[in-house]
């Protein structure tokens, strides 16, 4: 018969037998999520909440004064036909980036997916473009589209592809199409990172049935691949859009709205007028125009993306 | 000739061999069942055989063509159902089933005629206009089905299709998938784990181990006549009782054939051992007497006897019985190689 060990004491350290912070789970969580609250409610919260006000307002930089004027900056605002132009631009620009970006991205993803030799390296290189500081990037594309050194012009001319000559920034056109390579660019990446994301959410036992079932590749992306994503995607268009209309980067470091104020967009307006032009009340209201439109549409497509969420 | 053969077929992932040189023979009409534990290749051989996978290296033929990488998938004509069911979410049953029918090109009044015939073969007509997500597991199970069944495939490739559903409605399934595939005579292969269902479905079952087919045959063959220790153990529940006397010779005997010795005639020739009993199940319909052999074997194995409750014999716990195996249900193997000594293994 083995002798049995008196019990030992079961009692925890004097140390850990009062309630601690880290186990009251309200106060910490309050705690750790205040840091964030903080900066998002000074530096994001209050800067918007007066841009509104200042958009009611008469408010001009270097004066304290407020005063109240109603909707007469957006009154001013639509009959300004400077500003129908750039809210023109906006539109297009997101538009046409955004359904360039889509096509690329479902491709580059569907390139991704595959299994091929280096294709770390090729995600890794794919990534790039979003890592890059914007104003980096603009100097290289000024480079680019260069009136006198674009390397576009000097290779379709070497190649004898070229007879005149395009000045990027001199044309309306050639300006535009400028810009919304560089929004390409610069939004296809993520939105590649994204759908990727999304494709290894599809089960691969339904692509196979596909692939089984006799259907060609167009009908599989059509008929079962792209409807499987269609979620995720209007993700990646809703942060799309709302990046590349708020944009005021792009345009200002390639163009400054120019040639002839043609090229101007919501944001870079709002800059010249409100702050360069020290019409702060007329700037809020060019800069706030699109919050409810944007507001909407980002209701809307979370909406879609609720409905077609891929139930199991 | 085989409808559907594999010759020598290999198929490794980097260092794992998960078939290691398969030959099969799939005859015209038949339900085939690969069955093995998880892992064996079994999934992976039918991968290959839909075209899913390319083997490492081998032939797979349909029909007498050969099917290798130039032939995809579209062009076997084989039809998939998958452990998953594989719907398309988005779809409606309706568009489930119509879908390889689409991909065919077939016209619209013909795809709805084939859609019918085969939802009716399923009594799911009334779910038609449903998605995936409102239907039950068996209702999708049946979607899943249907959906094979309307292309006129020339082999069925069922991976598991049962494993997602209840017990209760497994049994049901399983009775109706073996009826449906007599009905309409289309070679199938059938993926499983299950012994239960390998046994209850197979017209033959072949055993899969570590890549390789074990042995080949129908239910009552390879239970009563495994080729191996492999296929001994891996049947039955509880398996085969293994014991060694001597130092070359494993002797196997099924548990429901190790009964005491005055269940059998006096005139059957038995073997009889000595056993001593170490604890009793009671199971209802049987009792499950766990224990060990006493007398000269070298390895201490625990045995099972499976005693139906039609015999009564009181048995206890810690006591040591006579208890017999009729001399034609015992089955001898090398204890080196596991392989079947005695010779009349199909």
């Amino acid at each position: 018969m083995l002798r049995r060990a008196a019990p030992a004491a079961v009692a925890a350290p004097a140390l850990f037998r009062r309630r601690t912070l880290a186990d009251r789970e309200d106060l910490l969580g309050r705690l750790m999520l205040a840091p964030a609250l903080v900066y998002v409610i000074v530096l994001v919260g209050l800067p918007l909440v007066l841009a509104v006000l200042l958009s009611f307002s008469a408010a001009f930089a270097g004066s304290l004064e407020f005063r109240w004027i109603g909707l007469r900056n957006f009154a001013t605002v639509i009959g300004d036909p400077q500003f129908r132009l750039a809210l023109r631009n906006t539109t297009l620009f997101t538009l046409v980036s955004q359904a360039l970006v889509i096509i690329l991205a479902v491709t580059a993803a569907h390139v991704l997916d595959a299994a091929f030799v280096g294709r770390r390296v090729v995600r890794f290189l794919l990534l790039l473009p979003w890592a890059v500081p914007v104003s980096l990037a603009a100097m290289a594309w000024t480079w680019i589209f260069d009136s006198t050194f674009s390397v576009i012009n000097w290779t379709l001319k070497v190649a004898g592809l070229l007879d005149g000559w395009f000045y990027w920034f001199g044309d309306p056109t050639l300006a535009m199409i400028a810009i919304i390579t560089v929004h390409v660019w610069r939004m296809f990446p993520f939105a590649t990172v994204i759908v990727l994301a999304g494709m290894s959410a599809v089960p691969p036992d339904i692509r196979e049935a596909a692939v089984v079932d006799g259907a060609s590749f167009w009908r599989r992306l059509f008929q079962v691949n792209l409807p499987l994503l269609l979620p995720i995607i209007t993700v990646s268009v809703l942060f799309g859009v709302v990046f590349t209309s708020t944009d005021l980067g792009v345009v200002w470091l390639l163009t400054r709205g120019g040639p002839y104020n043609s090229t101007h967009v919501l944001a870079t307006l709002a800059f010249q007028r409100g702050i360069l032009g020290a019409n702060l009340g007329q700037g809020a209201a060019i800069a706030v125009f699109l919050l409810p439109v944007l507001m909407i549409a980002a209701i809307g497509m979370l909406r879609v993306a609720r409905r077609t969420e891929v139930g199991a | 000739m085989g409808y559907v053969e594999a010759r020598g077929l290999h198929k490794h992932f980097g260092e794992v061999r998960a078939v290691d040189g398969v030959d099969l023979d799939v005859r015209e009409g038949e339900l085939l069942v690969l069955l093995g534990p998880s892992g064996c290749g079994k999934t992976t051989l039918m991968r290959m055989i839909a075209g899913l996978e390319q083997p490492t290296a081998g032939e797979i033929y349909i029909a007498g063509e050969l099917v290798d990488e130039d032939v995809p998938p579209r062009a076997r004509g084989i039809a998939m159902v998958f452990q998953s069911y594989a719907l398309y979410p988005h779809k409606t049953a309706f568009q489930n089933i119509a879908f390889p029918l689409e991909a065919l090109g077939k016209p619209p009044a013909e795809i709805k005629r084939a859609v019918d015939w085969g939802a009716g073969m399923f009594g799911i007509r009334h779910l038609l206009g449903r998605r995936p997500r409102q239907l039950s597991g068996g209702e999708r199970q049946r979607v899943a089905l249907a959906r094979s069944v309307v292309r006129e495939p020339r082999v069925f490739l069922f991976d598991e299709p049962l494993s997602n559903l209840d017990a209760q409605l497994r049994a049901v399934a399983r009775f109706e998938l073996k009826q449906f595939q007599r009905q309409i005579g289309t070679t199938t292969i059938y993926v499983t784990h299950d012994q239960i269902e390998a046994m209850g479905l197979g017209d033959r079952i072949a055993v899969m181990n570590k890549g390789r087919v074990r042995q080949i045959g129908t239910p009552q063959e390879v239970y009563a006549n495994p080729a191996d220790t492999f296929v001994a153990t891996f049947l039955g529940s509880p398996p085969m009782n293994l014991v060694q006397r001597d130092p070359h010779r494993l002797i196997g005997f099924r548990p429901e054939t190790f009964l005491p010795k005055g269940a059998f005639p006096a005139d059957r020739p038995v073997e009889t051992f000595r056993f001593r009993v170490r604890e009793v199940e009671h199971l209802g319909s049987d009792r499950l007497v766990y224990g060990a052999l006493e007398g000269g074997f070298t390895a201490e194995a625990t045995v099972i006897a499976d005693i139906p409750s039609t015999i009564t014999v009181p048995i206890a716990e810690g006591e040591a019985y006579d208890f017999a195996v009729p001399r034609d249900h015992l089955r001898f193997f090398d204890a080196q190689s596991g392989l079947r000594l005695d010779g009349d293994a199909a």
